[in-house]
């Protein structure tokens, strides 16, 4: 154990977790959702998240003609940005809504018992993966440095970089934009609606497949966000990123309350710094080890996660 | 669990592929004329997946040598059977029971990852078929008494102190940060590094390989903070890119060595040219230039790119195996022996193997290569000591 380290870096360590955290949360933000309405954990959600980070990189390469020995720098890395963010979200809700209309919704048509939507997240999300392994033969993809990662300004002595305050911001307001939006907008009472009840729902008058298709497009936008802001994070894209991200978000969605907007965030944030925080005490390889443990103590005491409320439950 | 999924059933497809092959073997049997004719070898390695470079630059020797054998031998040609393992230990039994099955491969080339040779090495030497890797390196393979094992590379006994070696007389490093993937291969070479370095190792840290981490904010930190010249990576090219793309985000500019593993265009792709600039590459292979005769010339006319890393001593390995079939072999017993006794010249070195089935030590050959301008271009020959 090195408790020194741990002290000596604590800062950095917490800086670099909650930018992740912040991934995280976003990406739950789709779990967290579908659970919330239909009850299912939408397994393909990861392969969602993944298919926003390889249209951004596509739309760096085929659209501004960037690769990863491209220096880029204040209007253009901006523009990259921007339209990436459209490309991605646009691609992942597109795919999200897919998945739902050919995976989901003809099940939800037969009364399928709940192992079969299992499978079939499982089986969308397996042949969407291998898609992109084929398309991009297995191998890593780079990109251009879009954002630097140069410390922009010491807090407390810690550095933090541009890229760190755009991702942490970015997350933060797409969050804000989606919790106003399902707490005060027509829509959002209708997703609550069939949230708490789809049959009473439908009774009033709110068309349900249509909110459902709703829900599955907002957490593709999400995601979408996210896939970009992985790519500044993390510079490299690989076809099977999604399966981790997938996990740790889905464990970021529980971890906060599965069904709760806010606590796929809290949960998110924790995962985050509660991963970097073990990978500098005990090592790296135990990383994993730490936040499943902390997950499962966690839930022994508060078996709804930390916020424990659902999506169906949100006050009218 | 997706990714077990999604193993079993690229396992069902190579199985289907063999099981074809093989019936494709049996038909071409009767047509060539009994019992002399109709051998195949195999290559076993990971040909799709997240390591799929080396091995595709294996098999690709490997369907060389083959090539030049059957076009001097059209009338009793070899097939080869390319047993793509996806690197992956879990698969390795199934694929080295389907080459056993097949009576008619009398050798395999591989297989090319330590793991995957752990997992199906027992099955091979139970059934006494001579496997010769190209690529596996873990210096414990050898002392297993497989007596079916040969390799023509060194093993990281001596890649993991050159390394060490290059790190402390070349780069003059004193403060130096160890990371590796807790892989077979990449902890080995760790180990091995730690020991020839010593007290000038003052950081440590384990990362988990395979695709199964993108984030290292956490390992990059403790570098960072560490105030070191030189890290050793021991593991694969994909976690290696990511490593040294983030470490340099983080501003870290200490040079980064790592093994054979990382050597590997896509380290340079993912991590970006200006990042991987003069990274250190220790390899127990020669470069492809050095090798003998037309091997370079040959391998670009026959796959349209050069030869990559490996990609001469598996074609080494499988013209052991085909100067066998070609001196008359027909039982793997006999071509046990053959292996065994084998003394002769190869594109990359000559060999003969020791009681264990490595090849003659003053044969190793190490070298460093350095990235340079986005290429991986031969350094020097690292000294044994």
């Amino acid at each position: 154990m090195d408790i020194n380290g741990l002290f000596s870096n604590f800062g950095e360590l917490t800086t670099t977790g909650l930018t992740q955290g912040a991934i995280y949360a976003l990406v739950a933000l789709g779990y967290t959702l579908v659970y919330g309405v239909l009850r299912l954990i939408n397994f393909a959600h990861s392969e969602v998240f993944i298919t926003g980070a390889f249209f951004a990189v596509w739309t760096w390469q085929f659209l501004w003609g960037l690769n990863q020995d491209s220096t880029v720098s204040g209007l253009v890395a901006v523009g990259c940005l921007v339209s990436a963010m459209v490309v991605a979200a646009l691609a992942s809700a597109t795919i999200a809504s897919v998945v739902e209309m050919v995976a989901y919704r003809p099940l939800r048509k037969r009364h399928a018992p709940p192992l079969a939507f299992l499978i079939t997240a499982i089986g969308a999300s397996i042949v969407i993966s291998e898609a992109y392994a084929i398309l991009t033969r297995r191998r890593p993809t780079g990109m251009p440095t879009l954002v630097s990662t140069d410390p922009l300004i010491h807090i407390g002595g810690v550095p933090i970089s541009a890229a760190d305050l755009l991702i942490v911001a970015s997350a933060l307001i797409m969050m804000i934009i989606l919790d106003i939006f399902i707490n005060r907008s027509r829509i959002g009472r209708g997703i609550r609606a069939v949230a708490q009840d789809a049959n009473t729902a439908a009774l009033m008058g709110i068309n349900k497949d249509r909110i459902i298709l709703l829900v599955f497009l907002t957490g593709g936008l999400m995601a979408g966000i996210a896939g970009v802001l992985f790519n500044v994070r993390i510079g490299v894209l690989t076809y099977s990123v999604g399966f981790l991200m997938g996990i740790k978000a889905f464990t970021a969605a529980v971890l906060g309350g599965i069904g709760n907007l806010r606590g796929a965030l809290l949960g998110g944030l924790l995962l985050g710094v509660t991963e970097n925080y073990a990978s500098g005490l005990f090592g790296t390889q135990w990383k994993d080890f730490t936040a499943f443990a902390v997950l499962v103590v966690l839930l022994m005491f508060r078996p709804t996660g930390l916020l424990g409320e659902s999506l169906g439950r949100v006050r009218a | 669990m997706r990714q077990r999924l999604a193993r079993v059933l690229g396992g069902v497809a190579v199985l289907a592929l063999v099981a074809s092959t093989a019936a494709c073997g049996g038909g071409s049997d009767d047509t060539a004329g009994g019992d002399s004719c109709g051998f195949k070898i195999a290559f076993f390695g990971a040909l799709t997946g997240s390591s799929a470079a080396l091995g595709i630059n294996e098999n690709n020797g490997v369907k060389l040598a083959v090539e030049q054998y059957n076009k001097e031998h059209a009338d009793c040609p070899v097939e080869l059977v390319s047993l793509d393992s996806q690197g992956s230990p879990d698969q390795a039994p199934q694929l080295a029971q389907k080459a056993i099955d097949d009576e008619k491969i009398l050798g395999v080339v591989g297989p090319a990852f330590s793991g995957e040779s752990e997992a199906a090495n027992p099955l091979f030497a139970e059934a006494g078929l001579v496997h010769i890797t190209a690529s596996a390196t873990r210096p414990s393979l050898a002392e297993q008494g497989w007596k079916t094992f040969f390799r023509v590379v060194g093993n990281d006994l001596s890649q993991g102190p050159a390394a060490g070696i290059y790190i402390r007389d070349v780069l003059k490093a004193e403060r130096v940060f160890v990371i590796d993937d807790q892989s077979a291969y990449g902890a080995g070479l760790a180990d091995e590094v730690k020991k020839v370095l010593g007290s000038r190792v003052v950081g440590t840290d384990k990362v988990q390989g395979e695709g199964k981490q993108a984030d290292f904010s956490a390992t990059v930190t403790k570098v960072k903070n560490a105030n070191v010249q030189a890290i050793f990576f021991g593991g694969y090219y994909q976690e290696a890119g990511l490593l040294r793309k983030q470490l340099t985000a983080a501003g870290v500019n200490a040079v980064m060595v790592g093994g054979d593993g990382v050597n590997d265009p896509a380290f340079i792709e993912s991590a970006g040219q200006a990042a991987a600039e003069g990274t250190i590459l220790t390899c127990l292979c020669a470069p492809a230039t050095e090798a003998r005769g037309t091997f370079a010339q040959d391998y670009k006319a026959l796959h349209g790119v050069d030869p990559g890393t490996y990609s001469d001593t598996a074609y080494d390995a499988a013209t052991i195996l085909l100067n066998g079939i070609k001196q008359g072999v027909k039982t793997r017993q006999e071509m046990l022996e053959f292996v065994r006794n084998y003394n002769g010249q190869g594109v990359a070195a000559n060999y003969r193997f020791t009681e264990n089935g490595e090849m003659d030590p003053a044969e190793v050959k190490i070298w460093a290569y350095k990235v340079k301008d986005g290429k991986v271009v031969p350094d020097r020959e690292i000294p044994k000591s």
